[in-house]
């Protein structure tokens, strides 16, 4: 079976999706990458689908399920790179994605990622001065 | 509506869907639709055929190249021998679903293209027809 590659990069994984999306590969890919940010800790997870020619409703649903997944292991998600058929699409076909950060390409979506994580540390560091 | 080319195929298992949406790809690029349309005619058939799987078990599609006063689509024809659906109205509202789905798939399908049409008995089976014009 086919396999999508999860790199880490610093703090942050990064999935590239090359391939046509069918069920099983999505799902498969949300699995993996939920225990990768569970072992790694990593901060961020950024998936770039700028090859993705596709997004129906449950490679969508699949999407919005791997960022609320990382959400709550302490993991911000960013996807990259849609294509804007893509996004004419899925605002019609009534999924806006509601609740996934995204990002024009990998370069905009690392800047917002690290912006992020930079906010998170400052209010621990915050939150440890009160407690002094 | 005359039909200029025709071609038919199983869906039986997931792999084959992806066979699918390539060919129609093709066939969509060969009477020179627009990037967008071709985005929102193979999502529609993707979510279709992701139906016929999961609710019918599989069927059987045909992808038409029809001409209709001057312009030229391509027109999908889905059937299966599942179930069928016994309430259409209720199968066709946003976020009704049987299954474990956001509910999207038909009335989502339906919006993205130039025309739909659903026939369905209970116990024989659907047959979903769909157009989407070349700028349409």
């Amino acid at each position: 079976m086919d396999k999508i590659p999860i790199l880490k990069i610093g703090h942050f994984l990064m999935v590239a999706i090359q391939v046509d999306l069918y069920d099983r590969l999505a799902l498969s890919l949300e699995s993996d990458l939920v225990q990768a940010v569970s072992k790694t800790g990593a901060k961020g997870v950024l998936i770039d689908i700028s090859s993705v020619s596709i997004v129906d409703s449950f490679m969508g649903r699949i999407l919005g399920n791997i960022a609320g997944m990382s959400k709550v292991l302490d993991a911000e998600t960013v996807i990259v790179g849609m294509q804007p058929a893509v996004a004419i699409t899925l605002v019609e076909l009534g999924l806006p994605l509601k609740g996934v950060q995204t990002a024009l390409n990998v370069e905009k979506g690392m800047e917002l990622l690290q912006k992020k994580i930079q906010f998170t540390e400052e209010e621990e560091i915050d939150d440890d001065s009160t407690l002094q | 509506m005359i039909v200029l080319s025709s071609d038919s195929m199983p869906i039986m298992k997931e792999l084959d869907m992806v066979v699918f949406r390539n060919r129609l790809k093709e066939f969509a690029v060969k009477i020179g639709m627009s990037l967008v349309n071709q985005t929102k005619l193979i999502t529609a058939a993707s979510e279709l055929s992701r139906n016929m799987l999961r609710y019918a078990g599989g069927g059987n599609v045909l992808i038409e190249i029809v001409n209709a006063q001057r312009q030229n689509g391509l027109r999908l024809t889905f059937s299966d021998t599942g179930p069928g659906i016994p309430d259409i109205d209720k199968a066709m509202k946003d976020g009704f679903s049987t299954g474990k789905s956001l509910g999207l798939g038909l009335p989502g399908a339906k919006r993205l293209v130039s025309d739909f049409d659903i026939k369905s008995t209970v116990g024989k089976g659907t047959t979903i027809t769909i157009i989407k014009w070349k700028n349409g």
